[in-house]
């Protein structure tokens, strides 16, 4: 669902319009829709979710009615509506992966988050949710991060304790960077 | 050893850049298209070579091409379908990953064969490092003169670009993923007209899955016919097929078509067994949207004949007592995995990725979740179970495209098959509250390994 509660104001940098204008190319002559999702993906990548404002200025670029953005995200599942956690762990959830372990696997993720499905840690860095088959089947459990999709096989409770810890790491890393 | 044609050279280290591909004769089935044959000679030797669509449907590959309309002044596309979401099937991600260029190259030949200098691959959006990969190998490709202007001196122009879906299991589906290539929501179009004479952009299109197109390089190599011998009856060459579930050796496997399921399974170059020695239960074949079989059917059929891996064998038996070889997702389930429970997920699955325009799907799909979830949990009654197979047989046919009926056949056969099961979770109903799995009794005959 589109959420007007959260919104956010954008600037798209040089560097994305740059990037968009390539994208635009590669479709014929007024068949610039086509490059509706690239964009989104480029969009979300830069500021991890997709605000109303965000969607407006990708339809003024492409020159399509607001609406033709709208319903574009709120078909596909990867397009976030509202604000996630910095790192968002996608569990794979589906049948094959549940043969493996997957559904211990969310279980064990929304207690050492302390988090449900679908919200964010306090801090701000966390949240995940279920996510249907991502084609990994014979490397189950797995799960992924946004946005570069970076993937993690053969899951098992301790993996996920240690892949928490190093993003935590990662996170205060960056943050001592930006503070020194 | 099995003769292998697409992961020939897969354990060779940089397999994955042009310049070890080419090293190990890559690109050898552009130059010989290009310089020596004609559109129409690479479409005969397709034809002849048997290949059927590797997506899941096994449409024959040259009679789909054959269909395309070629009216003066339009342009005509070639569209890959890297789209790989039916649960159970990772065999086009391992592709794309490990030899790129296998695809790369498919498409410079296909593209050819058809007159297409416009071509896309979509893929999955999830899949965005396969994504990076492919545009990785696109300008090798395109440096090293194999895209571009003027292929090869042979007059032949190529532009390829890759698409990123926005994660969802419909845009699979060839009109839906054509909708999502506009950049609309990925409703399947009501068919006919047929991509062929109208896809993208209202223009005559060939849509094919990852390895089809990738098979075409072998089929060049080596003539449609030297394809064919590989094989047996209409199931001809060879075909990647996705392990996982509860076999010992999950993982992607290229096998020549005709091998027997019970060599697939239990031997050691494929999957080895079923895991923690435990016994086999039943098997799902070609991905989710195929018939489930009990241990006993995937092995031998209802005849008593050994079970290969072929179109035909698979589907022996029709729905009473077979299967599909649908995309090669083989997923094995141990004896201690509950077919209730898996339906139920199966059943969310479809109700989650279905795209609502039709209602026996929107809402069929929906009210089968509630009713095994309310069986798995224990809260289900006997007329639940004939609720189901009546729900699923009145989505079955009566929709646009063929999600519906890929929702409705899992349900139909896990009660065919494990009927006991769903009755024992109506009848012990705090029990089956309490543990995770079913009935073990359909275990395969073999002795549990010790
Ligand atoms: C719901 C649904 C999902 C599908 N998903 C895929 C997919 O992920 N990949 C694929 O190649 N074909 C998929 N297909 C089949 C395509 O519609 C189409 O038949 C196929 O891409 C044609 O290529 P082929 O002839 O080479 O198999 C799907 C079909 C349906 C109905
Ligand atoms: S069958 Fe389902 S997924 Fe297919 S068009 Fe109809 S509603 Fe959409």
């Amino acid at each position: 669902m589109l959420s007007v509660k959260h919104n956010e104001s954008v600037t798209f940098t040089e560097d994305m319009l740059g990037k968009f204008a390539e994208i635009v190319r590669r479709y014929p002559e007024g068949r610039q829709k086509s490059a509706l999702l690239p964009l989104l993906h480029e969009v979300q990548a830069e500021f991890g979710w997709l605000s109303v404002s965000a969607m407006d200025k990708v339809a003024e670029y492409l020159h399509l009615d607001p609406i033709e953005v709208y319903e574009v995200a709120t078909f596909y599942t990867m397009f976030f509506l509202q604000p996630k956690g910095r790192f968002n762990l996608e569990v794979c959830r589906t049948g094959p992966c549940c043969l493996v372990g997957a559904e211990r696997i969310m279980t064990h993720l929304e207690e050492k988050l302390g988090v449900k499905e679908g919200e964010v840690t306090a801090d701000g860095l966390f949240s995940w949710r279920g996510v249907e088959c991502l084609a990994a089947c014979g490397y189950g459990p797995v799960l992924q991060i946004g946005p570069e999709y970076t993937f993690y096989e053969n899951l098992t409770a301790e993996g996920v304790d240690e892949l928490i810890n190093e993003l935590r790491k990662k996170a205060e890393g960056a943050k001592l960077d930006a503070d020194s | 050893m099995a003769r292998k044609l697409l992961l020939t050279h897969i354990d060779i280290p940089g397999i994955n850049t042009f310049e070890v591909y080419r090293q190990k004769g890559g690109y050898r089935a552009v130059e010989k298209a290009l310089k020596t044959l004609t559109p129409d000679d690479v479409l005969e030797e397709v034809k002849k070579s048997g290949l059927r669509g590797r997506g899941g449907a096994g449409f024959p590959t040259g009679m789909k091409w054959s269909f395309l309309a070629k009216p003066e002044g339009i342009p005509r596309y070639l569209v890959c379908n890297g789209d790989e979401s039916e649960p159970g099937t990772f065999k086009d991600r391992y592709l794309m990953t490990h030899i790129p260029h296998a695809l790369i190259e498919g498409m410079i030949v296909s593209s050819y064969a058809l007159g297409a200098n416009t071509s896309y691959i979509y893929v999955r959006g999830e899949m965005m490092p396969q994504i990076r990969i492919l545009e990785k190998a696109i300008a090798e490709a395109k440096h090293a003169g194999f895209l571009g202007k003027n292929i090869l001196g042979s007059g032949f122009d190529l532009e390829l670009f890759v698409q990123p879906g926005g994660g969802a299991y419909i845009c699979g589906e060839e009109t839906a993923l054509l909708e999502s290539l506009e950049g609309k929501r990925g409703n399947p179009r009501i068919k006919p007209p047929f991509p062929a004479v109208s896809g993208l952009y209202n223009c005559p299109t060939v849509v094919n899955n990852v390895e089809s197109i990738a098979a075409v390089v072998p089929i060049i190599n080596d003539g449609g016919e030297e394809y064919a011998k590989i094989g047996v009856e209409r199931s001809t060459g060879t075909k990647l097929i996705s392990a996982g579930g509860n076999v010992k050796n999950p993982g992607v496997y290229e096998i020549e078509l005709g091998l027997s399921v019970e060599e697939f399974l239990y031997s050691d170059e494929y999957c080895g067994g079923i895991a923690n020695g435990k016994r086999l239960k039943a098997v799902v074949a070609g991905g989710s949207s195929v018939p489930i079989l009990p241990a006993n059917l995937i092995l031998k059929t209802l005849k008593g004949e050994s079970r290969l891996m072929t179109y035909e064998s698979l589907a022996d038996g029709g729905f009473q007592s077979g299967t599909m070889l649908g995309s090669g997702g083989f997923i094995a389930f141990d004896e201690d995995q509950c077919i209730v429970r898996n339906t139920w997920n199966f059943t969310r699955f479809y109700h989650h990725e279905s795209c609502g325009q039709c209602s026996p799907c929107r809402e069929g799909t929906g009210w089968m979740e509630k009713v095994l979830h309310k069986i798995e949990h224990g809260h289900g009654s006997f007329s639940d179970i004939d609720l189901l197979v009546n729900v699923a047989k009145n989505i079955e046919g009566n929709t646009i495209c063929p999600l519906g009926d890929a929702a409705a056949w899992p349900v139909a056969s896990a009660i065919r098959h494990f009927r006991d099961e769903f009755e024992w979770h109506v009848t012990n109903g705090a029990e089956a509250r309490q543990r995770n799995y079913g009935l073990a009794n359909y275990a395969d005959p073999l002795e549990p390994v010790v």
